[in-house]
């Protein structure tokens, strides 16, 4: 009857989404009066997870597992939920879970929730608040079947922590032929990813060229960030497609959003909205993302930016 | 090779979103509705398979007859037929079931989805389909060829991008990428005169049962004013950003 959570991890390694996955499921179990079990796929040290609420591992090493495949991985999820009885499972808002979320639901015959970024307010019915209108909106969700999936939005619910461990016990689901085969990947493995990130600097068409993109990547070293852009850059080919954030791009959900020479369209505001803190940097004090920041510098980014860089470098030094 | 594209009829980009009957019902008032972009990548793909490759496209809804000009500009941006399946549907799960319906019934090899509808964002579609007609299934989909009864698509992954073999049958949850946003097709006149001549076939729906509910909808609390700092002054925004914002 424990809740289940699947803690995703890379080359080895858990992921922070993992850790608040299993720190949502540590909320419900207490509220349902049960314990948290883990399920991790091919993970070097599983030890960790206790500290985060989980109370027992299991713990899957399968080769065949090694590259990700939603088939495979929704299906071993599945057989440990029906090992554990589990009614609820929590899986976290990566790009692999989302995309095994829907087959593990079919497999499961269980309702899936997804964006969900609050505890639930009940668990008879289970109620969640979820996003939906890309950010304009929240929708509060109830879950009617006997199992129940909640995929769990980013930086939302946040880490929790608790002074536990988690036993751990090998578990070796069978896996399942599949039709999806990975040829091959291509990861930037040391930039920051936009999924990832604490921080994201994102700069638009006030920018004026890609020529001058070198002060938005300076920066973001300077803050450990990730860059990102708005559409209009992204469809004039000044920057690749895969740092176009808002509504058609990707959704931020970084602490820290730091928009330059964007004007802040509804379509760009809704995507990056998830964020906690945002600060505009825009020559024009009418732009509407004023409307949307905390924190606002009516300026020319080209003077701006290099002063940033240039007090951050010395703030970075000063609490090093 | 037969395609299905699911098409959902959401409110434009630049809607703002209100809600009617107690927070219930999104508030479809002066609401302009277009085709969910992510759909529109994928359809403007499958218009490159029919020209290319001389496949067939057909294009469906789950929803009620307001959605049928939706449909009818697919149909201008040259699909082949339409199908709408006339039901207003209460969650993921029942668009899946019924579009697993259509999907078995007219023996599609290739469907193409969007990876989410910009409404409801539920992105489970296209996984729930492909699961329910055990078809191979890749998301967040940005390229896809198809040759013979072989594809390679490729997905973008969290930092990155992954490149997959597959066969069909196949449903694909689509995004950006797929075609360039400068691909996109605006319906040319003959096109819309063509359209009102294409079949659009209404199919009941086969009541689908549902696995979640909307209890109620909230707008976001409205946010405080923005604190603007002085240009020169680059050391109170770090100092903000430090102790008031703790983000840095």
């Amino acid at each position: 009857m424990s809740v289940l959570v699947y803690t995703e991890s890379e080359q080895g390694k858990f992921k922070k989404t993992a850790f608040e996955a299993a720190s949502y499921a540590k909320a419900v179990a207490n509220q349902m009066g049960t314990t948290v079990t883990a399920v991790t796929i091919n993970a070097n040290d599983t030890s960790e997870l206790g500290t985060y609420g989980v109370d027992k591992v299991l713990n899957i090493t399968n080769g065949d597992l090694n590259t990700f495949n939603a088939n495979a991985y929704a299906s071993s999820i599945a057989q440990a939920a029906k090992k554990e009885d589990a009614k609820v499972v929590i899986v976290s808002s990566s790009a692999d879970s989302k995309y095994l979320a829907p087959i593990l639901a079919i497999g499961l015959d269980a309702g899936f929730a997804s964006n969900v970024v609050e505890a639930p307010s009940s668990t008879s019915p289970f109620t969640v608040k979820r996003t939906a209108f890309t950010n304009k909106a929240f929708n509060m969700t109830t879950i009617d079947t006997d199992v129940k999936i909640v995929g769990v939005s980013k930086n939302a619910f946040g880490l929790v922590e608790s002074n536990g461990n988690a036993t751990v016990e090998d578990f070796s689901p069978t896996i399942p032929a599949s039709g999806v085969k990975v040829e091959s990947i291509d990861k930037a493995t040391e930039k920051v990813t936009i999924a990832d990130a604490e921080i994201v600097v994102s700069a638009g068409r006030g920018l004026k060229g890609p020529e001058n993109w070198g002060m938005i990547e300076e920066l973001a070293d300077v803050l450990g960030a990730a860059t990102a852009c708005s559409k209009p850059v992204s469809d004039l080919g000044w920057r690749p497609h895969s740092e176009h954030v808002g509504q058609t791009g990707k959704p931020v959900a970084s602490n820290l959003y730091i928009a330059i020479g964007i004007s802040g369209a509804i379509q760009h505001l809704a995507g990056i909205n998830a964020s906690k803190v945002k600060v505009v940097i825009n020559t024009d004090p009418e732009a509407p993302f004023f409307k949307a920041a905390d924190y606002g510098i009516v300026g020319d980014a080209f003077e701006v930016v290099p002063k940033l860089i240039e007090k951050l470098k010395a703030f970075k030094a000063q609490n090093a | 090779m037969k395609i299905l594209v699911c098409i959902s009829h959401v409110p434009d980009t630049t809607s703002k979103i209100n809600f009617a009957d107690n927070d219930t019902k999104f508030d479809t008032n002066g609401v302009q509705f277009v085709i969910n972009p992510n759909d529109e990548f994928g359809l403007t793909r499958a218009m490159w398979f029919k020209e290319k490759q001389g496949a067939n496209v057909t294009v469906v809804n789950v929803g009620g007859p307001e959605t049928e000009p939706t449909l009818r500009k697919a149909l201008a941006i040259g699909a082949d037929a339409a199908i709408r399946v006339n039901t207003e549907a209460k969650d993921g799960f029942q668009v899946a079931k019924e579009l697993a319906n259509v999907v078995t019934e007219g023996g599609y090899d290739l469907v193409i989805a969007g990876r989410e509808s910009i409404d409801y964002n539920g992105g489970m579609v296209p996984g729930m389909l492909a699961a329910l007609t055990n078809a191979n299934f890749v998301t967040n989909c940005i390229s896809l060829e198809v040759d013979g009864t072989n594809a390679t698509a490729t997905r973008e992954i969290d930092g990155g991008k992954e490149t997959v073999s597959t066969s069909l049958p196949l449903v694909i949850g689509g995004q950006k990428g797929l075609v360039e946003e400068s691909d996109l097709r605006i319906p040319n006149m003959r096109g819309i005169m063509m359209a009102r001549k294409k079949p659009l076939s209404i199919v009941e729906p086969t009541n689908a049962s549902t696995e979640t509910s909307t209890v109620k909808f909230e707008k976001p609390a409205p946010k405080g004013a923005v604190t603007l700092v002085d240009a020169d002054n680059i050391d109170e925004l770090i100092n903000l950003l430090h102790n008031e914002a703790k983000a840095i």
